[in-house]
């Protein structure tokens, strides 16, 4: 005869350290092994897409910052894009690898938060973490030159971006450019050769590739379950067809390869950033667009490839000053689609683990 | 003044002082006043270690992190830990509701009861020590099991689910874990020949650690694993179970559990220092001649770069998983620690009384030993870790899948 212990139903959240904002998870524990879970979300709601009905086309952008409010401008790259396709806009040159930099700088920001995070659930005190934002702060001082904010850029109109970015922004972007591969040379040794690290997440929350197709997973998560699919290179958008990058492909889909997947890639974002600068043709940031923009009726949906995934936007114009419906697709939200698969059999420490390196972002998820 | 005390420099010089002070019919009150000071001394002193403990591994976390850490309260911020103490004093105890009372009172006070029972057998400086007790180490290791059974009642009595998988996680890993720290124990009494902490600290012609290298590892490990500092800092798990077994603690019953951590790494040190390092003697002046500092200030250096390890592995770590621990404990620290004792056992049996050259042949030994140890240890561990093969089939998406 075993010793049965009884199942134990454990509320982590919505007030817990490490579950990225206001996520609940009410989870079945056998001791320390995961039974069964069941996710709630919704504290964070604030009815995004509601508000977006009653405000005009380009005040939505201010909305969309609240979004993943750890890269803002993916975000706005994803909500414009819908718009010129709704209203049939041709932005600047310019203007387009504007946005192009903007949304890269915005993905090594985003990942860095991501990694700092994920290091910080397996239990490394900060120490990580404090590192990765010491480089994002470096790119928050770039986005800063961009536009003049922090977090909530607002940086991006349909038709460009809404001003040029100032002189002294291209000697620091550069700067940054020859800097930033050594801190990540210097973040990966530290991470592939710890061995407690690799020790917590090697092998550790598998997610085939089948399932995450199923689950409709998509951005790093996707790609380290070794599918090699990404907006950018699939359905170019904006200056992405020009510029040379590799689509980092995981080979196991753990949570190790999550986390390098986004190494990877910011390496990548790297590369992109450097030929953006290197092309980038002079003439008008922004093309001259109303701001109470009228689009003709009709629907457009537009996705780029934000740090967390596919980032859409679907907007219906009834021919009015703003949208009669505007639908957001969350990554965030649908990457959370596989989580009850993924940790069921693992222990608690791995729970935290594996939703660390989903890498979701509340406000994205519950918009 | 009994035979027992005439080792015992400190507690004569006080005695001494007293005895001329006070009035002839009351000599017996000077014994006792003597102990008292010194039991004062010990306890205060721990409790200031204890606070310059907190400052020192906020600032050097700070530093580690590449940030300031605390530099608002005093000059450089030195008086942040009283700041902290005040802070907690004057904060509501709250018991919750569905606690058991008494229990849960008990707790913290159990915590912080074993630190300052240690430090009775420890040697501060040449001479000097409250006891002499020729079984040191055995009530060493007897006294350090009491804060298991302290973490175990706190987290069941708090009545909070978090609390309790703290409590169940501290059973597991501090019982796995006294096993091989008093196992790497047994070889530096076997060098020593005694039991007694102040024969260890005379044994030691050359420090411990150099005879000891396995057994340095493994106590420092499971030191740190008995203290739940990071990579075994389970009980506490921030990320996780968000503070673990005091998760519903509040005030200086909170401030006691704390307490507890910093001084037991600081009195950790301080065991350390004496086991491996020498104890109180000045590492370049032999034995014998004349000292330029006094040999508590020696203690007290030797106790800081222990401490200075402990925060150095705090802010490097990750934490590793409760099954991982569990392994660690049995897997790793057992047989190293058991290793470690043969080889000890059989250089005694050879050796009873090694000449210099014998114990520098001890070092040569101990330390193959080692590295052949790790080499061996550091291949099954990686074998143990492998990730199963690739279970991913690379999927290709045209673009037409759209």
């Amino acid at each position: 005869m075993t010793l049965q212990g009884e199942p134990v139903i454990i509320n982590i959240g919505p007030q817990h350290p490490s579950t990225h904002g206001v996520f609940r998870l009410r989870v079945l524990f056998d001791g320390e092994v995961v039974q069964d879970l069941e996710p709630v979300f919704g504290y964070l709601h604030r009815g995004t897409e509601k508000l977006a009905e009653e405000r005009a086309y380009t005040q939505i952008v201010t909305l969309t910052d609240r979004l993943d409010y750890v890269s803002s401008m993916t975000n706005n790259h994803a909500y414009v894009l819908a718009v010129e396709k709704l209203a049939r806009i041709r932005p600047t040159e310019r203007g387009m690898y504007l946005r192009v930099i903007a949304a890269e700088l915005s993905r090594l920001a985003s990942h860095l938060v991501a990694t700092g995070f994920f290091l910080q659930d397996l239990g490394a005190f900060a120490t990580p973490l404090m590192y990765c934002f010491r480089e994002r702060e470096r790119i928050l001082d770039l986005m800063e030159m961009l536009c003049g904010a922090r977090i909530t850029f607002s940086y991006m109109r349909p038709g460009g971006v809404f001003q040029d970015a100032p002189p002294d922004f291209w000697p620091a972007i550069q700067q940054f450019l020859s800097e930033m591969p050594h801190y990540l040379d210097e973040l990966e040794h530290l991470l592939t050769e710890n061995e407690v690290i690799l020790a917590r997440t090697k092998g550790v929350g598998i997610l085939p590739a089948q399932v995450a197709i199923n689950c409709s997973v998509s951005g790093p998560v996707l790609r380290a379950s070794g599918v090699q699919w990404d907006i950018r290179k699939v359905d170019p958008y904006d200056v992405y067809d020009r510029l040379e990058f590799d689509i980092p492909v995981g080979t196991h889909g753990d949570c190790y390869d999550r986390m390098m997947v986004r190494l990877q890639e910011m390496r990548q974002s790297l590369r992109i950033l450097g030929q953006a600068v290197r092309d980038i043709p002079s003439g008008p940031a922004r093309a001259p667009v109303p701001f109470f923009l009228r689009p003709p009726p009709g629907e457009a949906y537009a996705h780029v490839e934000s740090p967390k995934g596919e980032l859409g936007f679907y907007l219906v114009s009834d021919g009015g000053i703003s949208p009669y419906r505007c639908k957001i697709r969350s990554p965030s939200f649908i990457n959370l689609t596989p989580l009850r698969e993924l940790l069921r059999g693992w222990k608690m420490a791995d729970l935290i683990v594996i939703f660390g390196s989903i890498d979701i972002n509340m406000g994205e998820v519950d918009r | 003044m009994g035979p027992w005390l005439a080792q015992n420099s400190i507690y004569r010089n006080i005695y001494a002082f007293l005895d001329g002070v006070l009035p002839a019919p009351l000599g017996w009150l000077a014994y006792f006043l003597a102990g008292f000071t010194i039991m004062f001394l010990l306890i205060n002193g721990v409790l200031l270690l204890a606070a310059g403990m907190v400052y020192a591994e906020r600032r050097l976390l700070g530093r580690f992190q590449a940030r300031l850490g605390p530099n608002r309260v005093g000059p450089f911020g030195i008086l942040q830990p009283f700041a902290d103490i005040i802070k907690l004093i004057l904060k509501e105890d709250v018991v919750p509701r569905g606690a058991d009372v008494l229990l849960f009172t008990a707790a913290p006070v159990m915590m912080a009861a074993p630190l300052f029972l240690i430090t009775a057998v420890i040697p501060f400086g040449q001479n000097s020590y409250l006891a002499n007790l020729n079984i040191g180490v055995l009530y060493l290791v007897a006294v350090t099991g009491i804060s298991t059974l302290a973490i175990f009642l706190g987290g069941w009595a708090t009545g909070n689910k978090y609390a309790m998988f703290g409590a169940m996680r501290a059973v597991a890993q501090l019982i796995s874990y006294e096993v091989p720290l008093v196992l790497a124990l047994v070889g530096l009494v076997l060098l020593a020949g005694s039991l007694s902490l102040v024969q260890v600290v005379e044994a030691q012609r050359l420090p411990f650690l150099l005879l000891q290298p396995l057994g340095f590892f493994v106590f420092f490990a499971a030191t740190s694993a008995e203290l739940n500092r990071t990579p075994f800092d389970l009980m506490e798990a921030e990320s996780e179970i968000i503070a673990g077994y005091h998760i519903e603690y509040t005030g200086m019953r909170f401030g006691l559990f704390q307490l507890a951590e910093f001084g037991g790494v600081v009195v950790s040190s301080a065991l350390m220092a004496t086991l491996f390092l020498r104890g109180w003697e000045n590492p370049f002046v032999p034995q014998g001649w004349p000292q330029v500092l006094p040999s508590h200030l020696w203690f007290l250096l030797k106790t800081l770069l222990f401490v200075f390890l402990f925060i150095w592995v705090r802010a490097t770590w990750p934490r590793l998983r409760i099954d991982q621990v569990m392994g660690f404990a049995w897997k790793v620290l057992m047989p190293l620690a058991l290793i470690n004792l043969v080889v000890t056992g059989m250089e005694v049996w050879l050796w009873p009384q090694p000449t210099t050259a014998q114990l520098w042949g001890m070092v040569v030994i101990n330390w193959a030993v080692a590295g052949a140890c790790l080499v061996v240890f550091s291949t099954l561990m990686e074998r143990w870790g492998k990730r199963p093969t690739a279970s991913v089939v690379p999927v290709r998406l045209s673009a037409e899948v759209r």
